[in-house]
């Protein structure tokens, strides 16, 4: 069977395992048994209507103490980063949690790390 | 424009064209494409990507591709940094620079200019080529240093000389501090003056050249907020009239708007929502009905609004039920539970029209993308994976199975990669040429024809 000589309805007409329409009835059957299970697991859980869920979204990002920690954070990932990759260091210790020397202190971010999709051709 | 006859009743059959990107086993977070765009006339194709860059890719024009019968390649163009992160300090909070979207203005000049927008700033960028520059100043030599004046006998007049081109991309405008919650979306209107920018609960229209200004058109902020209900999540001006748009909410419904009738638009023209039976509702029906993207038809005529698992087509005239509904993954619906405790239920996917309405396309898990064919009413499963590269091959229909019994090449629901979403997803404007961004690698198919 040479499927790629077929065209999609062929193959879907051959052994789709799914039916196209589903009914609404069973449709409901299956929302309500994955609820059950939902609330077995989890049983205080909110309900999508709350505004406290929809609020949720609104803090996208993680928040941070004040700027002095995020400084702080973005330091440390960028160390870690930069640990990932190398060999075991001579530093001190990561910057934010020692007295910085100018060999540990992290550059700045530079702006134009080029995407890779720019990078490359294909 | 060759139109041939193939017998398939206009269906698209679908061959690999280009993937750009690398294959890495860690992606870098700030690689993972957030948003793809073709303007309008298919030429360019932007993408933005978290790390807050955008790529914009330019066909070949060399006219080289026609003696192979193939439509030409996309190949960069330019590139630069639009948004850089920043932190809110009133608020203590991290603003990403993830490029949420993009969108094209119509071309008026030689220079391209497009916006792009993270969640909280939206930025005016022209893009323009330079080709020639001066050469042969009186003041200056030819590397920039300044001469002598008591040592000049004679006076020339510059002229411009030809040279290497160079694409520079630049900040024209930036659009700040009209959000206080996260963009959603950004419309360009059909005026090409004006454009809106949408958050999860305030639209506001700007012009073009005002960036100190904003006018709010849509506020669905309760007084108390513990009164919230829904949130505002994409927003789109109609293609041709200028005073109409729509806006989705979490709740499945999308409203149309006219500006004409009244300056704040809290109340809408049309509201299109398919009704439900309040006793059929469980825990998800409302999560999944939320709607992740609205798009308009290019003759202005319908919309399509994706909602978790189905892609519906609205007729502007009527506002009681789609006139089409399209199942993208229904085998998804007894896995609820687990795409809620995931997150992936809240996977936010886009759709698309082809350039005749006649075709509409959405993505999936697994690398999968689903194309449907509102004609003759089929619809095929693909994949964007680099097993399917070779050039002129049609791409094979995937299939994913419920049941116990899996046919050979057939993939169980269980085994899908949740984690392989294509949530962003352009077609041409015109020719079907369709770009599929898969995680931090960009896809490009086009129609074997």
């Amino acid at each position: 069977m040479d499927s790629e000589e077929q065209t999609p309805t062929e193959t879907k007409a051959e052994g789709f395992a799914e039916p196209k329409e589903v009914a609404p009835e069973s449709k409901e059957r299956i929302e309500k048994e994955q609820e059950a299970k939902l609330h077995s697991k989890y049983p205080g859980i909110r309900g999508p209507g709350s505004s406290a869920f929809l609020q949720k979204r609104f803090f996208k990002g993680q928040k941070y103490f004040d700027s002095g920690d995020y400084q702080m954070a973005k330091a440390q990932t960028g160390q870690m980063k930069q640990m990932k990759q190398s060999t075991p260091l001579i530093l001190p210790g990561p910057t934010g949690s020692a007295i910085p020397t100018p060999e540990t202190v992290p550059h700045r971010k530079s702006s134009l790390i080029q995407s890779k999709l720019a990078a490359g051709q294909s | 424009m060759r139109v041939f006859f193939v017998g398939n009743g206009g269906e698209i059959q679908w061959c690999f064209s280009q993937v750009k990107g690398t294959v890495e086993e860690d992606v870098t977070e700030a690689d993972i494409i957030s948003c793809v765009e073709y303007n309008d006339d298919g030429e360019l194709l932007a993408t933005g990507d978290k790390g807050g860059r955008v790529v914009i890719f330019q066909r070949d024009q060399s006219g080289k591709s026609n003696l192979h019968h193939c439509r030409g390649e996309y190949n960069v163009y330019s590139t630069f940094q639009s948004h850089e992160p920043e932190f809110d300090y009133l608020k203590s909070l991290e603003i990403e620079e993830k490029i949420n979207k993009i969108r094209w203005l119509k071309r008026a000049n030689p220079a391209h200019f497009l916006l792009s927008t993270n969640d909280k700033t939206v930025k005016l960028w022209k893009v323009s080529e330079r080709d020639r520059r001066p050469e042969g100043y009186n003041l200056k030599d030819d590397s920039g240093l300044m001469r002598d004046p008591t040592s000049i006998t004679t006076l020339r007049v510059p002229v411009f000389k030809p040279m290497e081109l160079m694409v520079e991309a630049s900040p024209r405008r930036v659009f700040a501090n009209a959000h206080t919650y996260h963009i959603n979306s950004i419309s360009v209107n059909s005026d090409q003056e004006t454009y809106m920018s949408a958050d999860d609960l305030r639209i506001n229209l700007w012009h073009l050249e005002i960036t100190d200004q904003s006018f709010n058109i849509v506020d669905i902020k309760p007084a108390n907020m513990e009164e919230l209900t829904e949130v505002i999540t994409a927003a789109e001006f109609h293609p041709s009239e200028c005073s109409l748009f729509v806006y989705s909410s979490s709740k499945g419904t999308v409203r149309l708007c006219d500006m004409r009738s009244q300056a704040l638009c809290d109340k809408h023209a049309k509201m299109f929502e398919e009704p439900e039976d309040p006793s059929n509702r469980s825990f998800f029906s409302e999560i999944i009905s939320s709607i992740s993207d609205v798009k308009f038809s290019h003759n202005g005529r319908y919309m399509i609004t994706r909602d978790y698992l189905s892609v519906k087509v609205w007729d502007l005239q009527m506002d009681t039920k789609p006139i089409e509904t399209y199942q993208v993954h229904e085998y998804l619906r007894s896995k609820l539970c687990a795409l809620y405790e995931n997150d992936c239920i809240f996977d936010k996917f886009e759709c698309s029209w082809s350039g005749n309405d006649r075709h509409i396309m959405t993505g999936s898990y697994n690398n999968f993308f689903r194309m449907f064919d509102r004609e003759s009413k089929r619809d095929v499963t693909l994949e964007a994976s680099r097993d399917n590269m070779k050039p002129k091959q049609v791409l094979k229909a995937r299939k994913v199975c419920t049941a116990g019994k899996r046919k050979k090449d057939e993939i169980s629901v269980d085994c899908l990669d949740f984690s392989k979403k294509i949530l962003h997803t352009a077609w041409h404007p015109v020719e079907n040429v369709i770009a599929v961004a898969a995680t931090n690698n960009l896809y490009l198919f086009q129609s074997k024809d």
